[in-house]
C-alpha cells in the first residue's frame, strides 16, 4: 500500500520523508516522555526507541501509553499492535493529565501553516469567517503546543505555508514573540524545532524566532530563504543534516515497510 | 427484574435519535467507531443533527456527506491516514455547516462537565489560541485561588452517545476493552446511550469482570447487536484496522457521484436485508481477523 500524494523528492540511497523521520527521532532523548503525533512522528518514535533512546515512553493521545515497540508495523495510532502489550491503556482524559501536569517532554505536530514565532494553523486558510480551505482542525495538537515542556513541528517547507502571519492559531507558538506565552497564561514549553523538508530551523532565545540552523544535503540556505514568507535568519554555524544511517534506515523500513509514510 | 434494552439498529436509532439531537460518536478515537449506527442515521434521513466527538476518522463526514448535519462540535475532522475530509470541507467552505472548534483536552473537558453535573471545568489549554474565535464555549478565567489565567470549557450535555462495544448484555451493561478516549466521559454526560455490540453475552460475564465496565447498564437505553458494527475502525479482540476502506473512501468522497456509488455499496444494501458481514464478504472478513490472540489472564474478584 503506497500513499499516492507522498513527497515525491528523492535523494540518493532514502527519501525525504526517511530524512525527516530521522531528524524527529534525533530530537529524543533518552529516558524522556514523548507525546507521539500522527504520521512521521509515529514512525520518528520508534525509530528513536528502536536506536538511542530504549528507555522513551511514548503517550498516544487516543490513550495508550507504552514502553516497547508495536510488534508489528503500525499505520497509525490505533492500529492494534500498538494497543497490544501497551503499558496502559485508558482515558485521553489521562494522557491528557499527563501532559497538563508538564510530565511530558517533548511532542512532535505537523503543521499546514507557520509563522516566524512558531504559531501553527491547522484549522482555516483565508481566515475562518470565509476560508478558502477548512483544514481538519486541531486534535491534540493545541494541547501539546500548549503543555508540553517542549514540542517539534514536522512539515512541508513552501512559501504559502511558511507566512509572516498564520490565518488562525490552532496551535500557539511563541506568539507575538518574547513573554507572550507567560502573558497569555501558558504554563510552559514553546517550539524546540521545525523539521520540514528543507531543513531544521530552531528558535532564539532572546528573539522567539526562527533561525535556519541546518539544511538537507542539497539546499542552500537561498532555497530555504525563497520558500519562506519573511526574511529567514541563518545561523552562524550553518550545518548540514546528517543523512540517515543504515541502522536508521534499517528501522525505519522495518515498521514501514510498504513505505506508506516514507516512500521507498 | 430488569427489562431487555435489546432493539433492532433501526428500531434503536429511531427511537433514541431524533432531528435536531446532539449526537456523541466517535469517542475512543480511532478505535470502536459506530460505523453501523451512523449509517442507519444515513439510511433514515436524519436531519440537523449536532455531531460531538474528538476526532470522528471519516464517520462524521460520512453524515455530513449524507446531509444529516448541521453542527459539528469537535477536535479534528478527518481521515487519519489519508488527511482532508472532503464533504466536510465543502461544508465549512460553503457555510452549510456550523463548527465549534475543541481540541481533545478542551472536548474531553466539555463532556467530563457534562459527566460531572457541572457547568464548566478548567485547564490550561489553548491560552493564545484562536480557538476562542471559533467556539464560544470557551472562555479565559483567572483562577478564583491563585488567579492565573485558565481556560473554562462549558460543559456538554448529548442528547445522546452512540458507542460501540466488544460485548453487551440485553440490559445495558458491557465490557469494553482497548484504548477509551472519552468513551466514559461521552456516556455519562449524554441523555441516553446507545451501545452497539459486537456480542450479546450472559449479564454473567459482563459482572465477572465489572472494572471492564464503562458505562453501568442504568445509564443505556438501548443495546443492539452489531457484528462488525465498527468496520473498518478497529475493534481490540475481533478485527484489524481496515486501512483500505479508509483510502477508497478518500478517492470516493472527492466527489458527490463518488459518495453515491459508495454508499450505494457500504450503506444502502442493508435495508434490502443484507448484512454487514455479507456486504464485507468473507475473504475481506478473514484478512482482518485477528492474527495474533492475546487473552488477558483472569482476575479474581471473590471474596
Amino acid at each position: 500500500m503506497k500513499k499516492k500524494d507522498a513527497f515525491e523528492t528523492k535523494t540518493p540511497g532514502y527519501t525525504l520523508p526517511q530524512l525527516m523521520v530521522t531528524a524527529a527521532a534525533r530530537e529524543v532523548f533518552d529516558h524522556e516522555t514523548v507525546f507521539v503525533g500522527m504520521r512521521l512522528p509515529l514512525l520518528g518514535f520508534l525509530l528513536a526507541k528502536s536506536t538511542h533512546a530504549p528507555h522513551a515512553v511514548g503517550v498516544y493521545e487516543l490513550g495508550v501509553v507504552r514502553d516497547t515497540v508495536s510488534p508489528e508495523p503500525i499505520l497509525t495510532m490505533g492500529d492494534l499492535p500498538n494497543l497490544s502489550g501497551a503499558s496502559w491503556l485508558a482515558d485521553t482524559i489521562d494522557m491528557m493529565g499527563l501532559l497538563q501536569k508538564g510530565l511530558v517532554d517533548v511532542s512532535f505536530i505537523g503543521g499546514a501553516q507557520v509563522d516566524r514565532f512558531g504559531n501553527l494553523n491547522t484549522s482555516y486558510i483565508g481566515g475562518f469567517r470565509s476560508p478558502r480551505t477548512r483544514l481538519p482542525g486541531s486534535g491534540g495538537a493545541c494541547d501539546l503546543a500548549s503543555l508540553a515542556k517542549r514540542h517539534i513541528i514536522v512539515m512541508t517547507h513552501e512559501k504559502r505555508r511558511f507566512k509572516e502571519k498564520v490565518d488562525y492559531i490552532t496551535s500557539p507558538g511563541y506568539g507575538e514573540g518574547p513573554g507572550w506565552r507567560e502573558r497569555v497564561g501558558l504554563p510552559r514549553g514553546g517550539p524546540c524545532a521545525v523539521i520540514t523538508t528543507l531543513g531544521i530551523l530552531r528558535f532564539d532565545p532572546d528573539s522567539k524566532e526562527m533561525i535556519l540552523v541546518s539544511v538537507h544535503p542539497g539546499v542552500s540556505a537561498e532555497t530555504v530563504q525563497s520558500h519562506t514568507g519573511w526574511p529567514l535568519k541563518t545561523a552562524r554555524n550553518l550545518a548540514q543534516t546528517p543523512p540517515p544511517t543504515r541502522e536508521e534506515l534499517t528501522v525505519i523500513r522495518r515498521f514501514d515497510p510498504g513505505g506508506y509514510w516514507t516512500g521507498t | 427484574m430488569d427489562f431487555t434494552k435489546r432493539l433492532s439498529l433501526s428500531e434503536a436509532v429511531s427511537r433514541f435519535v431524533q432531528d435536531g439531537d446532539s449526537v456523541a460518536m466517535g469517542c475512543a478515537q480511532e478505535t470502536l467507531i459506530p460505523f453501523a449506527a451512523g449509517h442507519e442515521m444515513i439510511r433514515r434521513q436524519k436531519k440537523n443533527l449536532t455531531l460531538i466527538g474528538p476526532i470522528s476518522d471519516i464517520l462524521f463526514d460520512q453524515l455530513v456527506g449524507a446531509g444529516c448535519v448541521a453542527e459539528i462540535r469537535a477536535a479534528w475532522i478527518g481521515n487519519v491516514i489519508t488527511g482532508s475530509a472532503y464533504h466536510f470541507r465543502r461544508a465549512v467552505e460553503e457555510k452549510t455547516l456550523r463548527i465549534k472548534d475543541h481540541s481533545n483536552l478542551t472536548l474531553a473537558m466539555a463532556l467530563k462537565a457534562g459527566a460531572m453535573g457541572v457547568p464548566f471545568m478548567p485547564t490550561s489549554t489553548a491560552l493564545g489560541s484562536d480557538l476562542y474565535r471559533t467556539n464560544p464555549d470557551l472562555k479565559t478565567v483567572s483562577c478564583p485561588f491563585s488567579g492565573v489565567p485558565v481556560t473554562a470549557v462549558a460543559a456538554l450535555t448529548p442528547d445522546v452517545a452512540v458507542v460501540h462495544v466488544q460485548r453487551a448484555d440485553i440490559f445495558g451493561n458491557s465490557h469494553v476493552w482497548g484504548n477509551l478516549g472519552v468513551t466514559r466521559e461521552a456516556c455519562l454526560a449524554s441523555r441516553h446511550v446507545i451501545l452497539t455490540a459486537e456480542e450479546i453475552v450472559d449479564t454473567k460475564v459482563i459482572t465477572g469482570d465489572p472494572n471492564r465496565v464503562v458505562v453501568p447498564g442504568f445509564r443505556v437505553s438501548a443495546v443492539v447487536h452489531a457484528p462488525w458494527g465498527g468496520h473498518p475502525s478497529p475493534v481490540p479482540g475481533y478485527y484489524n484496522r481496515d486501512h483500505q476502506a479508509f483510502i477508497d473512501y478518500r478517492n470516493c468522497s472527492k466527489t458527490p457521484e463518488g459518495f453515491r456509488a459508495w454508499r450505494k455499496e457500504w450503506v444502502d444494501p442493508v435495508d434490502d436485508g443484507r448484512t454487514y458481514a455479507e456486504i464485507l464478504g468473507k475473504a475481506r472478513r478473514e484478512s482482518l481477523a485477528i492474527k495474533h490472540r492475546r487473552p488477558s489472564v483472569p482476575v479474581d474478584y471473590g471474596y
